[in-house]
């Protein structure tokens, strides 16, 4: 286990590094979606047409935080479960995403996915949502505001925390973790 | 016959579902420190941390712990010689949840229509479970229920010969399969015999004991310990990522059931177990 600073947009060689129980740090930009925003991009790239947010080399976490009190830049941010967003992350893989956010287990068609096309698969502290929201340091709608909570935002962190729970080598933290605490 | 007015009703309700979002009780504070002691893996006790700093952050700020500010389940113990002025109990507990969650700028959840899903924009409505008892006082608690743990859940109608040995496979199997999901380290509710909705709802309630607080009655107290400890060897522990920290407590509450059934429902809860109650 080490400590790793990510800036994304990343590149294949920046998920290359990194390895299942990494500690690591994210600054920059990074987008937020759940499934319904999920279902909207993958009908859009069904349909041909151009997404709202470029996903290549991109970064999503999964959440809906709380609504912003008065001064907030967000509300209370911790990640959401996962598997929910497996039917649509593969062909976001295939569009060029590098690395998702969330908590809990994927399934192994994202798993497969995130070998061939070289991305990532980070979990954040389910429920440690204050103290995640500290690290955003800016946020705004860039698309679907319709679905208030669950509408797209760009965030910009600054050492947003998470651990590499699938690499593009095929480890997997939640079988590997377990295995070594199982009793 | 005592009285209510209702807007006090409104007032309180809207004061618990802020207050359960951002100020975790003692008793699960108290689990945590617990499991901290106990974890052996060094991943697992870095994430125990920062859920303790978390809770620490959203208590003095006064912020949600967990962006997932839930349903809100709501028990009601109501006296049979007290009566509510100015309006209808369920009225005054949904206009008190809309108040608390818009006030409070705590995420709603809730869809009109399991298919349509449109949210109905202030989190009602609620989920009310309502018990008359003796006596001319109003009982409110309100217990916020994520779905990450809340989806987790399961029941499942065995045949009586499966007995306690089999009652505990399925409890730590269900806490197997969930895996990850529900935020471990996780509550585990149970409920046993009732029938299908009785063992559902004896497993929500449950939750409400404060963390860690065995049944009164002796055996199943003996049988939460052991599956608790079955449970920490699954090595799931904290956020699933390994480690011995899988439950801070195992409850199991039972009720009499039919000569031919065995129920036993199985509701998971997050690590911020969140229950406030007040007496009116």
């Amino acid at each position: 286990m080490s400590k790793k600073q990510l800036t994304p947009p990343l590149s294949d060689a920046d998920v290359e590094n990194l390895q299942i129980g990494d500690q690591v740090f994210i600054t920059g930009t990074i987008y937020t979606a759940r499934d319904a925003a999920h279902k909207r991009l993958v009908e859009l790239l069904e349909e041909g047409k151009e997404l709202p947010i470029d996903v290549k080399g991109q970064v999503i976490y999964y959440v809906g935080p709380t609504p912003a009190m008065p001064g907030q830049i967000i509300g209370s941010a911790g990640p959401t479960t996962s598997y929910r967003m497996d039917p649509y992350s593969p062909r976001l893989l295939a569009e060029g995403l590098k690395c998702m956010i969330g908590k809990g287990t994927r399934s192994k068609e994202v798993k497969d996915a995130i070998k061939e096309q070289k991305g990532v698969y980070l979990a954040a502290v389910g429920g440690a949502a204050a103290l995640i929201a500290k690290s955003i340091k800016k946020a705004e709608i860039v698309a679907y505001p319709d679905l208030g909570a669950e509408a797209i935002r760009k965030l910009e962190v600054q050492d947003f925390p998470a651990i590499v729970v699938n690499d593009c080598h095929g480890g997997d933290l939640y079988e590997e973790g377990v295995r070594k605490y199982k009793k | 016959m005592r009285s209510i007015n209702y807007d006090k009703i409104v007032m309180e309700m809207a004061k618990l579902c802020r207050d359960a979002n951002y100020f975790l009780g003692d008793d699960v504070k108290n689990a945590y420190d617990r499991a901290l002691a106990e974890e052996e893996s060094p991943t697992g006790k870095e994430i125990i941390e920062q859920i303790k700093e978390n809770t620490e952050i959203a208590r003095t700020e006064e912020v949600p712990m967990c962006q997932d500010t839930g349903v809100a389940v709501v028990f009601l113990e109501m006296g049979q010689d007290v009566t509510v002025e100015g309006g209808g109990l369920y009225d005054a507990i949904n206009e008190g949840v809309a108040e608390g969650y818009t006030s409070g700028y705590l995420r709603k959840s809730m869809v009109e229509h399991p298919f349509r899903r449109k949210n109905t924009g202030d989190n009602t409505p609620a989920i009310i479970h309502t018990k008359v008892v003796s006596g001319d006082k109003l009982k409110i608690t309100v217990a916020p229920k994520g779905a990450g743990s809340e989806n987790m859940s399961s029941i499942n109608m065995m045949a009586p010969a499966a007995g306690e040995e089999g009652a505990k496979e399925f409890i730590i199997d269900a806490v197997r399969k969930a895996g990850p999901n529900p935020c471990p380290p996780i509550v585990v509710g149970v409920g046993i015999g009732g029938n299908f909705e009785k063992a559902a709802l004896l497993a929500k309630e449950s939750l409400l004991r404060p963390v860690g607080q065995p049944s009164k009655d002796e055996e199943i107290a003996k049988m939460e310990h052991e599956i608790l400890d079955k449970i920490k060897r699954l090595g799931i522990g904290p956020q699933g990522l390994g480690g011995t920290s899988t439950a801070l407590a195992v409850h199991i509450e039972v009720y009499p059931c039919h000569i031919a059934s065995l129920p036993v429902a199985v509701n998971i809860n997050c690590h911020a177990t969140r229950h406030k109650s007040i007496v009116l």
